[in-house]
């Protein structure tokens, strides 16, 4: 057996200048995360939009936005991911073109955050209109009662009460974007994954850089997980402790 | 995850529509809307390729179906020792239990996919002693990784859903069971497998609905399920639009069977009160 470890693993493969593809692995890494973050605020918006309109809304509005979050939760991911991706792009360039404007090329970058957002937006519209449903009514209609606009009733009422019910779901939907955004090597994104499977294939060692590419997503969920620790025992203040 | 997340992420049964609710006025209208929707889509896009794939769309759902049934049974066999073990194990495999759970719940699945496939793929030719064995002929196949991947995350998510059950089971019921002089064994069997198993049930079937959803990634390794076959006919007819609605119109139509099968056994499980 060979008595030095290294000599097993050629560990030059992952040196951050080109012959070593760890520089590449980084960038994407780098694009992975910035897809994640794009992807989540979007969904953010798009869940608290769909929230309010499942909540609130007229019947019309409610049907519609039932039927989004359906599609999402019924379809993998994968195939809205296609779906979005091909069909995004053309109906911004067949926009354009109706407009008079030639086509555009749409970056890799926004289409992915795009794709993931209206994912994520169906899954976070579950998630925040649950935690909307446990705030005391007593407490929204107060508000109203005061006589504050529905805007006023959000921002300073329904997002801050709600926001402990909504965390830990939202916690693990932060976690889940950053996995999905690997489904983005499908359609030749060069996130993560994909450069990892470059690499790879280039230089033959299978093992060592997907087992890199999985040490690096690890890390990331590790580490959101001590930040989400901190953000739950935060918003979690003045309740009482369920032992 | 949470109950609240795989909720928010799979379809449920609570979220099936009641015969009655169809007979609102707006939803007639909507429906009507939907209705024309789906008639310019049959009208005016090209489905003629569609008899001549029909055979093979036929396979490849029954591959899709046989992938999420043998993953899912096979991963819950993993889940409930994985879950146990979090619970009561000794503290070797309590770690070796949640570290595989965290491990496997905090990468992607098409990363283990391809880290199975392509890395174990590329390194099992190497020793004679497997290119020998008898396992060798469905080694060379892809199959057995997707399997394999698709087992292994379904069992990390529904061990760490499993954990949270048999610690939520009632300290006095097993108190009582072990006053009967029941053995540890039946125990288990009689009083906490199942108690687990019913309150971890509306989760289980979310991760189920989940673990559909994650089929198609399969696709990716050359197994030739549904969408494989439906990438087949996108690179043949050079449709984008036509087959991926398919597959979408497909993928919901069984999940919607799964969720609805999920409710007629969720209401077959006699529960106390209201």
């Amino acid at each position: 057996m060979a008595a030095d470890p290294g000599s097993l693993v050629n560990w030059s493969l992952l040196a951050l200048s080109p012959p070593g593809w760890g520089g590449a692995l980084l960038r994407g890494f780098a694009n992975s995360l910035q897809i994640a973050l794009g992807g989540y605020s979007l969904g953010l918006l798009l869940g608290i939009g769909g929230a309010f309109g499942k909540l609130y809304g007229g019947p019309i509005l409610r049907d519609l936005m039932e039927c989004y979050t359906t599609i999402v939760r019924a379809v993998p991911e994968l195939v809205l991911i296609l779906l979005l991706y091909y069909a995004g792009t053309d109906a911004i360039n067949q926009l354009l073109i109706l407009v008079g404007f030639g086509t555009i090329d749409i970056s890799g970058l926004v289409a992915g955050i795009f794709v993931i957002g209206v994912v994520q937006g169906a899954y976070s519209t579950e998630v925040l209109r649950g935690a909307i449903k446990a705030v005391p009514a007593g407490q929204i209609e107060a508000a109203r009662a005061y006589g504050m606009s529905p805007t006023k009733v959000m921002t300073r009422v329904t997002l801050p009460a709600m926001l402990p019910y909504a965390i830990p779901g939202l916690s693990n939907l932060w976690l889940i974007a950053t996995k999905d955004t690997a489904l983005l090597a499908v359609v030749g994104f060069s996130e993560l994954t994909l450069v990892t499977r470059q690499a790879a294939g280039t230089t033959k060692s299978y093992l060592l850089f997907f087992l890199a590419a999985g040490a690096l997503y690890l890390a990331l969920t590790l580490v959101s997980n001590v930040f989400i620790k901190m953000i739950e025992r935060r918003s979690r203040r003045g309740f009482v402790e369920q032992s | 995850m949470t109950e609240t997340t795989t909720h928010a992420m799979a379809l449920s049964p609570q979220d099936l529509p009641k015969a009655s609710s169809f007979f609102k006025p707006h939803r007639i209208f909507l429906m009507l809307l939907f209705a024309t929707l789906v008639f310019c889509i049959a009208w005016f896009m090209r489905w003629d390729w569609l008899p001549r794939y029909l055979p093979r769309l036929g396979s490849g759902m029954l591959v899709t179906l046989a992938m999420l049934f043998s993953t899912a049974a096979l991963g819950f066999l993993f889940a409930v020792p994985l879950g146990l073990v979090q619970v009561t194990g000794p503290r070797p495999l309590k770690w070796a239990a949640s570290w595989f759970c965290t491990i496997i719940r905090g990468t992607p699945l098409l990363l283990q996919l391809w880290l199975l496939y392509y890395g174990l793929g590329s390194l099992f030719p190497q020793f004679p002693a497997i290119r020998q064995s008898f396992l060798w002929p469905y080694l060379r196949e892809s199959w057995p990784y997707g399997v394999a991947a698709l087992t292994i995350s379904f069992a990390a998510y529904e061990g760490e859903v499993m954990r949270g059950a048999f610690a939520g089971v009632p300290a006095g019921e097993l108190e009582a069971g072990r006053a009967y002089g029941m053995s540890r064994w039946t125990l288990f069997r009689r009083i906490w497998l199942p108690r687990a198993l019913h309150r971890a049930l509306p989760t289980l079937n979310g991760e189920t609905v989940l673990q559909l959803k994650s089929t198609p990634l399969v696709a990716t390794i050359t197994v030739v399920d549904l969408y494989a076959v439906i990438s087949r006919v996108r690179q043949e007819t050079f449709l984008t639009y036509e087959p991926l609605l398919l597959l979408a119109l497909i993928y919901m139509g069984l999940t919607g069977l799964l969720v609805i099968a999920f409710k007629y056994f969720e209401n077959r499980i006699p529960t106390r009160g209201a």
